[in-house]
């Protein structure tokens, strides 16, 4: 199946590359993927070092803290960095999560049609009735604050929803193709037909909603933590350094901008990567 | 009636409606600049109808989409084309805008996407009588109304308040004509008018378009690959090929003495590949259908109640070893759904369909599954039943994959280089991708696959009507060779009756999933029983413009009645000039009529019989 799939993704790569925006985006991202994991070990801080000589110092380049430091005097560069180190990982987990279940259960429904259709879209959409934020504050009352394992679980079982909602939609459209029912005609049972057919060309179309979704998901754990549901002290995600700095803003204004220039940058790299790589798998560009 | 247009001798008008001097349309891609017309002059007098004709790609629509502004935007137009004297080519839009619809009115290819889903049919009109004639309201209302019952619109009235959807594609064709014709233009462009459409349907609209070019004094260009269309309505015409203009002449010069090999072989493939002799004799029945019905449940209604719409009813016959059945009929008669319940991928609702001794209705899925390999299908879309994810050689190994796992991955190699070379294609064309092929290519790897297992049944739903006229030809070909060799049997289902009547041993002509008559299909042609064959033989064009203006004439409006409404009696009574009152109130018996064929009619004794 992955041979299948190369010459239409080689096509896609090409185009990507033609894609100047998305290009400079992904090379943006890639450098501060790079930083964020390396950096901090290079630095003589820690995340959670304290240092007394300097609280509250305003950021500057000679000095010893590049990004300044916060009220209980930890380096903020080393703590962004962190953050975005954080918010990455839970990002890119909990769209892994979200993009699994979501495909798994949109096809199988889309698929199998009829009753099991209606019944599994129907949970998709009770679940969607809820108030998730009730339902996160449930989670971490019961688990515990902080737990990033509750974080991840809190975020992918949201994000799956609207995933499901669109595979489900794409599989129907699919599975009325020519080639669906010739793959019966020749004799496919429905679970290859499913394997073979209908998720190979789901593909473009998770892969894209999947780049989306980092975003939404950084955004989302941003969220969490600014409402000191997500990521706690002395852990540092963009989030929480934001809420921090929020509170700090009228007299140390570098404590919000750094953490909130990183979540920016993050987001529209990321965003314009999605753009890039929607308008490279469309069809009608080829 | 004279047997050569009256405008066809002149052959120079001394004063052109429409004049293109060394047009030239450009499109530039990615991959570069294409050209669709390459200098391109001809002239049209008022009047006069030119058929353009030439295979998909050879620039007829973009050549004339040009001269009225509607190319794409990487578009670009070169020379010169003079409507009335008037130079278009760099003409700001707002005043082509005017040219557009009061001094030339286009008819498009697909209806469907023609008119606005949002609007009714009658808004759509009245908007453009509206904006050329700036008439009131309720005169505009009049016109509307006038010009739909010109077009023959059953019930005009009732249709102006309809959207499109709920019109059928031969209505809707009709309504594109009068919105084109509502402010009364000298030129009417025709872009594939009926290539969208049945048969019969397109026998229809032809002859209203001959007819109101005949009325109104109006030129036409008919731009189509039918040299049936053309032969009906055109005085004059172009062969195109790859954006010039091949030969031109009167539509009786081209079309029985044409001067170029081009348009030879054109015409050539018009005609039908004759069927080699018959194999073998046709052996015991391989495959038996007794009373197979299918019904599609539909929700209809604010309520959306339950209502079965029936596709397919109580259809019964036999198919032997070897022998090649087609079955023809208009969309909705029940044809691809016939082929679908053959090979057990619709249930059928009543009946039993039976294969070699072993009845496919109540089989368990894991036997039918296995069983699948001896039956397979060649589908209409030769690009759609590809997976486009996969590559060629993949597509044709799917079969093997499924149903001889134990072959080792060379033997698997060779098996489709064997069968890619069985259908004419090279092995290098195992790498690529579907989309990467043309419309033949991809029909002959959907062949390879279908053949892969050597199958004793092969269904072919249409295979061909996606295709180009040559390109038709030489899948028809193929096909045919296939069946000499292997001495599998074959359904053909085609709304093409020319097609079915040369390669097929039997012919079945279904209307609304009942059956009408069943025949050989030498007898089919010659001695046609029932009504609705006769209009079905009655509506294939003929090549020969000294014969198909007559022939257009003949033709009677109507089409197939809804489905979810059949009517009482014997179905095709609504449309059938010879039905009496015995028709509506009782169902034909399916009857033997004598040399193997049988009959459902209540009048095929009293209806004079002969060739059409």
């Amino acid at each position: 199946m992955d041979e299948a799939a190369h010459g239409l993704w080689r096509a896609a790569a090409r185009r990507l590359r033609g894609d100047r925006i998305a290009c400079v985006a992904l090379a943006v991202l890639t450098a501060l993927a790079l930083v964020a994991l390396l950096a901090p070990a290079a630095s003589p801080w820690a995340y959670d070092s304290l240092d007394w000589q300097h609280l509250a110092q305003p950021p500057g380049l000679s000095a010893a803290h590049w990004f300044g430091t916060d009220r209980l005097g930890r380096d903020l560069f080393v703590r962004t960095l962190h953050g975005v180190r954080l918010s990455l990982l839970i990002s890119l987990l909990a769209s892994a999560l979200s993009v699994g279940i979501g495909l798994a259960w949109g096809a199988l429904a889309g698929f199998a049609g009829g009753r099991t259709d209606e019944w599994m879209m129907r949970f998709v959409d009770v679940l969607y009735s809820l108030p998730y934020l009730f339902i996160v504050i449930i989670l971490s009352t019961l688990v515990g604050r902080g737990s990033i394992g509750v974080l991840l679980l809190a975020i992918g079982a949201i994000g799956w929803l609207t995933t499901a909602r669109i595979v489900h939609g794409q599989t129907l459209a699919l599975k009325e193709r020519g080639f669906v029912e010739a793959a019966r005609a020749t004799g496919l049972s429905s679970a290859a037909i499913l394997l073979r057919h209908i998720v190979p060309n789901l593909a473009g179309t998770v892969v894209v909603y999947a780049t989306l979704t980092v975003p939404q998901m950084i955004l989302f754990e941003s969220f969490l933590s600014f409402l000191g549901l997500g990521v706690q002290e002395p852990q540092a995600s963009l989030g929480n350094l934001i809420n921090a700095g929020a509170q700090e803003m009228e007299s140390a204004p570098w404590m919000l901008l750094a953490p909130a220039a990183f979540l920016v940058l993050l987001l529209v790299c990321l965003n314009l990567i999605g753009d890039g790589l929607r308008d490279a798998l469309d069809p009608r560009e080829r | 009636m004279p047997s050569i247009p009256a405008s066809a001798e002149a052959a120079a008008p001394a004063r052109a409606l429409l004049e293109l001097t060394r047009l030239t349309v450009s499109f530039a891609t990615p991959r570069g600049t294409v050209t669709a017309a390459r200098e391109l002059s001809l002239t049209l007098a008022a009047g006069e109808c030119l058929g353009v004709v030439g295979e998909s790609g050879a620039g007829k629509s973009q050549t004339f989409l040009a001269i009225l502004g509607l190319l794409a935007a990487n578009g670009t137009v070169s020379g010169s084309a003079r409507f009335q004297g008037r130079e278009l080519v760099g003409l700001s839009p707002r005043a082509l805008d005017r040219i557009r619809g009061a001094g030339i009115g286009m008819v498009f290819q697909d209806p469907m996407t023609s008119l606005t889903p949002h609007l009714t049919v009658g808004a759509q009109l009245l908007e453009v009588i509206a904006r050329h004639t700036g008439l009131a309201r309720a005169a505009a209302y009049r016109r509307a109304l006038e010009l739909l019952e010109r077009v023959q619109l059953t019930d005009a009235a009732r249709r102006m308040q309809q959207y499109p959807h709920e019109l059928s594609g031969g209505m809707l064709q009709r309504a594109m004509i009068a919105i084109a014709l509502s402010c009364g233009p000298q030129l009417l462009i025709a872009d594939e008018p009926t290539t969208a459409l049945d048969v019969t349907v397109q026998a229809q609209i032809l002859a209203l378009l001959a007819d109101l070019k005949r009325e109104r004094a109006m030129a036409m260009v008919l731009i189509t690959h039918d040299f049936g269309a053309v032969a009906g309505v055109a005085d004059r015409v172009a062969v195109m090929r790859n954006g010039g203009v091949v030969e031109m002449g009167t539509a009786t010069q081209v079309l029985m003495a044409p001067r170029e090999a081009y348009t030879r072989e054109l015409l050539a493939a018009t005609q039908p590949v004759a069927r080699s002799a018959a194999a073998a004799a046709p052996g015991a029945a391989a495959l038996s259908l007794e009373g197979v019905a299918v019904d599609f449940a539909v929700r209809r209604g604010w309520l959306r109640r339950r209502a079965h719409l029936s596709a397919l009813s109580d259809v019964s016959l036999e198919l032997a070893a070897g022998e090649c059945l087609g079955v023809v009929g208009e969309s909705g008669g029940g044809k691809s759904t016939l082929a679908r319940a053959v090979l057990a991928l619709r249930r059928p609702a009543r009946g039993r369909v039976v294969w070699m001794s072993r009845d496919l209705t109540h089989l368990p899925p894991v036997e039918m599954r296995a069983l699948r390999g001896e039956l397979q299908m060649i589908f209409q879309d030769p690009l759609g039943s590809l997976d486009p994810r996969m590559t060629v050689g993949e597509i044709v190994a799917e079969p093997l994959a499924v149903h001889r796992p134990q072959l080792g991955r060379t033997a698997r190699a060779a098996a489709v280089a064997a069968q890619l070379a069985r259908v004419e294609l090279g092995p290098a064309l195992s790498d690529r991708y579907p989309h990467e092929l043309s419309g033949g290519e991809c029909q002959r790897v959907g062949i390879a696959r279908a053949m892969i297992l050597e199958p004793r049944l092969l269904v072919c739903d249409e295979p061909v009507s996606a295709l180009d006229g040559p390109t038709q030809r030489q899948i028809v070909a193929l096909l045919e060779r296939l069946r000499r060799e292997t001495g599998m049997s074959l359904i053909l289902v085609s709304h093409n009756l020319s097609l079915v009547q040369r390669l097929c041993d039997r012919v079945l002509v279904l209307y609304l999933g009942r059956m009408m008559e069943l025949a050989p299909a030498a007898a089919l042609g010659s001695t046609p029983r029932h009504p609705y064959t006769r209009e079905l033989l009655a509506a294939v064009p003929v090549t020969d413009p000294r014969l198909q203006p007559a022939r257009l004439r003949l033709m009677r409006p109507g089409e197939p009645p809804s489905p979810l409404e059949p009517p009482s009696g014997c179905v095709y009574r609504t449309r059938c000039p010879h039905a009496l009152e015995v028709c509506a109130s009782r169902v034909p018996v399916w009857e033997e009529a004598g040399g193997d064929g049988r009959v459902a009619c209540h009048r095929w004794r009293d209806i004079p019989g002969g060739p059409i």
